[in-house]
């Protein structure tokens, strides 16, 4: 059981931040790597990155975008409530080196997981530049935070309401070419890493990616959260989350992705209905 | 005098055991075999004859005193009988359910030379499922006074679960680190309902939260403590991990949707109860025909599990013959009779697929060449007898390694080339001073006997080297 201590909303009306109690799992975990929830006895196991890491007050934070059925019962969640089932820190740590200069990019609410990254490449004395992307500036989180531990942000957005009109990549592409970079790293749906990684293919930049397949214990025991790696197969919660972007095959992640669309989808609606009843009767 | 020889001659079988049938039980996750009645297990007692030098007890990987506790059914002390069982294993009602007994004490015994041998295992469970009714009180062991050490368990399954009931039974304080929210390893997340219904290992599980165990759960150890730091702690420390990263064939096709590790298809349906989706919220690919491929009870576990989640057809591909096939005799006879379709000397190729989903397995006959110098019949393709099965579901079931996190986050913790940690058969002694080790860690995947016997050994010298140390 983990006490949540505070929730904020951080994006109507979808994503929502959570500080929890969690002593032990703070004095270990390191930036990169994620834990896995699960709410109550029927539910199921969820990974969430971890979006911050404070060893001094025993806490970690979790940014929560509702999405399906858990996530949703998730920020549903109140202050003082407590999480069944808190499991981590698991996955690989980044690995933090000092480096002239790092490009992370982020996509809508990926760029909290790269908020303890950066922090940590800052602390290594490397030049960090940020770069942040939403379909529009109501969509963008954690800009303020990211402005305190990056030496540069660029924000773009689809429809140009702020920063540069136009996707990640453009402004990765025109960063690359005028300031150059020794490594990048994104964290951010499939379909944006796997365009982040083929724009900086050509210029041989060692590009890691944070991914994200289904998983089910964490802990390398059922080989569901497996991806093709070159000629390997990994499995992303023992061998990753991260790995060289180049490597990595997208098409077949993002199918496997997809493998419960239909039972999600159920799941969901069921969780719906149950809900508008109990709001119907609440009045 | 004669009476008697005739009545011995007219049981050249076991006596039956009541099982549901297997149209009813192909639809269900009910356990299948349904237990002796007393009358049953007093007549199947009495088949026993009590050898002076019983063979059975050789077989057995922990010594139960058979005889003794069969003699004592017989004369309807099931007490004494469970007593007797207890002796040498903490886990009978696990054990009757799911030890291989035709390769253990069954087929040592002596009554098996003409007819089937004595139903040791029916009888152990039947002893132990008699106890399990009178409740908690009768289960608890008596728990020696505190000795002030402390010793730390990695991993809940059977090895790491009778280690702790040993050591806390004299008295140490014992806190198990598990890395799923549930105790119970195998027993939980592996083995389905309708063969070790989970109430049972609840129930174990329970008894030693009695005897003063604190059970931490969702505790990686490697991740969140290291052996390092719980030695820091704990007088000692033994490691059952278990072998549980699964392996994959590495042949086309295998990371298609619709591929499922064994572990991960059972896992979804045991420990996260998808057979109840969406009422729980894990989901699982149902599929109308599902192959497995592989020929132990992991692979008739999730072949059955398959079957009773509604499949159509579903099939075991095995590339060795019926013989061969390491899956205990009655879950095979089991699956036959629920309709299992059986692929023997059969081997997959590649697994066929369109937009991103399994529709097929592509499969090559198998002969078994003449015995090599170790006695073993290599199986080896038949060129040309390429064929495909359509199926929407594959399932690997073609064995387990050692899960790495333990070993790599442990400096100084000695491993084998394939990565198993190297501990004393005997004694469970590891590299390193004070740590211990026993079970599928250490064997690669075995039997929750032997990892009840090596978890049981190491709490000895856990409380040898207790003693000695200052
Ligand atoms: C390493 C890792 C880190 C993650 N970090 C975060 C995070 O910081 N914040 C956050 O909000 N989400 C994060 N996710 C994704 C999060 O786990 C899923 O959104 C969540 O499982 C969806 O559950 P649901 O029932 O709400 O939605 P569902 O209806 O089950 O699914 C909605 C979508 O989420 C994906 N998904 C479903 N189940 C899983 C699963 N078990 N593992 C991964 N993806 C799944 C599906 O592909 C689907 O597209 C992370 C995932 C991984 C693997
Ligand atoms: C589907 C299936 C069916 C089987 N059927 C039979 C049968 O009929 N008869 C039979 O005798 N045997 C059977 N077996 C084999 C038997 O279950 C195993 O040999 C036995 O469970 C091994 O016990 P163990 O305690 O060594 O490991 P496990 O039972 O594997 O338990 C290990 C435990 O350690 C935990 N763990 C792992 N890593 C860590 C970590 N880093 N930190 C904390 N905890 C950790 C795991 O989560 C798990 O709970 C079967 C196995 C399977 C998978
Ligand atoms: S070998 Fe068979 S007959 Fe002899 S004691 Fe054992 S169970 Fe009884
Ligand atoms: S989530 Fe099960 S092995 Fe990675």
């Amino acid at each position: 059981m983990a006490k949540i201590l505070e929730k904020r909303l951080i994006r109507t009306p979808d994503v929502y931040y959570f500080k929890i109690d969690a002593p032990l799992i703070s004095k270990k975990a390191q930036p990169g790597q994620f834990v896995i929830v699960r709410l109550h006895d029927q539910g199921e196991r969820i990974p969430i990155s971890l979006a911050d890491i404070n060893p001094y007050e025993g806490t970690i934070s979790l940014i929560v975008m509702a999405v399906g059925k858990t996530t949703n019962e998730f920020v549903m969640m109140k202050e003082g409530d407590d999480i069944l089932d808190l499991c981590g820190p698991l996955g690989k740590p980044t690995h933090i080196e000092k480096v002239s200069r790092v490009i992370l990019v982020g996509g809508g609410f990926g760029v909290a997981s790269l908020y303890p990254i950066a922090r940590a490449f800052k602390a290594s004395g490397s030049n960090v530049v940020t770069i942040m992307g939403a379909r529009s500036h109501d969509l963008l989180v954690y800009e303020k935070e990211m402005a305190d531990v990056s030496d540069k942000v660029i924000v773009t957005t689809d429809d140009g309401s702020k920063g540069i009109k136009g996707v990640v990549t453009a402004a990765l592409k025109q960063e690359i070419d005028e300031n150059g970079a020794d490594l990048v790293l994104t964290v951010g749906p499939a379909i944006m890493m796997k365009f982040v990684s083929e724009t900086t293919r050509p210029y041989g930049i060692h590009t890691v990616v944070s991914l994200n397949p289904i998983m089910v214990d964490g802990t390398g025991m059922c080989g569901g959260c497996r991806v093709p790696i070159g000629k390997d197969t990994k499995f992303a919660c023992t061998d990753g989350p991260e790995f060289d972007g180049h490597l990595v095959d997208w098409n077949l992640l993002m199918s496997r992705q997809k493998t419960y669309q239909d039972e999600e989808k159920v799941s969901f609606m069921q969780w719906k209905k149950k809900h508008e009843h109990i709001n119907i009767e609440g009045k | 005098m004669t009476e008697d020889n005739k009545a011995k001659k007219l049981t050249t079988k076991k006596t039956p055991i009541p099982e549901q049938d297997p149209a009813v039980r192909a639809k269900n996750f009910n356990e299948v075999t349904l237990g002796y009645n007393e009358e049953q297990a007093v007549a199947e007692a009495e088949r026993c004859l009590q050898c002076k030098k019983p063979m059975c007890v050789e077989g057995c990987p922990v010594n139960v005193p058979i005889p003794a506790f069969i003699k004592a059914i017989a004369e309807r002390d099931f007490r004494k009988a469970i007593n007797t069982i207890k002796e040498a294993n903490v886990l009978p009602a696990v054990c009757g359910r799911v030890c291989p007994q035709e390769i253990q004490c069954e087929q040592r015994c002596i009554v098996g030379k003409k007819n089937e041998p004595v139903g040791i295992g029916r009888l152990e469970r039947f002893a132990a499922d008699w106890e399990r009714e009178c409740g908690m009180e009768c289960l608890l062991p008596q728990v020696a006074p505190s000795t002030g050490k402390k010793v730390a368990v990695v991993g809940a399954g059977p090895a790491g679960l009778t280690c702790a009931y040993d050591l806390a039974k004299i008295g140490h304080k014992v806190t198990v680190y598990e890395a799923l929210h549930g105790a119970g390893g195998v027993l939980m997340y592996g083995i389905p309902e309708f063969r070790l219904p989970k109430s049972i290992v609840t129930q174990e599980v329970e008894v030693l939260k009695k005897m003063g165990v604190e059970i931490v759960t969702n505790a990686v150890i490697g991740k969140l403590i290291t052996i390092d730091e719980l030695m820091e702690e704990y007088d000692a420390c033994f490691i059952g991990t278990g072998a549980g990263l699964p392996k994959f064939m590495g042949i086309d096709g295998e990371n298609l949707n619709g591929v499922y590790s064994a572990n991960e298809f059972l896992t979804r349906v045991n420990l996260m109860k998808a057979y109840t989706f969406p009422n729980s919220d894990t989901p699982i690919k149902v599929g109308s025909r599902v192959a497995v491929v592989g020929g132990g009870n992991v692979a008739m576990d999730a072949v059955r599990t398959a079957l009773r989640l509604g499949a159509k057809e579903a099939i075991i591909i095995y590339r060795r013959s019926d013989e061969e096939m390491p899956a205990r005799r009655e879950e095979i006879h089991h699956a036959k009779e629920e309709g299992i379709r059986f692929e023997l000397l059969t081997n997959p190729k590649r697994i066929l697929g369109e937009d991103g989903w399994v529709t097929g397995i592509e499969c090559v006959r198998m002969d078994l060449s003449e015995p090599d110098e170790s006695g073993r019949r290599r199986p080896v393709e038949k060129s040309g007898s390429e064929f495909v099965i359509p199926v929407d579901i594959v399932i690997m079931s073609i064995g387990t390694g050692p899960n790495p996190l333990v070993p790599e986050s442990t400096e100084g913790l000695a491993t084998n080339k394939w990565g198993y940690i190297v501990a004393d058969e005997e004694t469970g002694r590891t590299s390193k001073e004070g740590v211990y080790a026993g079970g599928d860690i250490v064997t690669g995947s075995a039997t929750v006997i032997l990892a009840m016997g090596a978890g049981r050994k190491a709490a000895q010298s856990i409380q040898e080297y207790l003693l000695t140390k200052k």
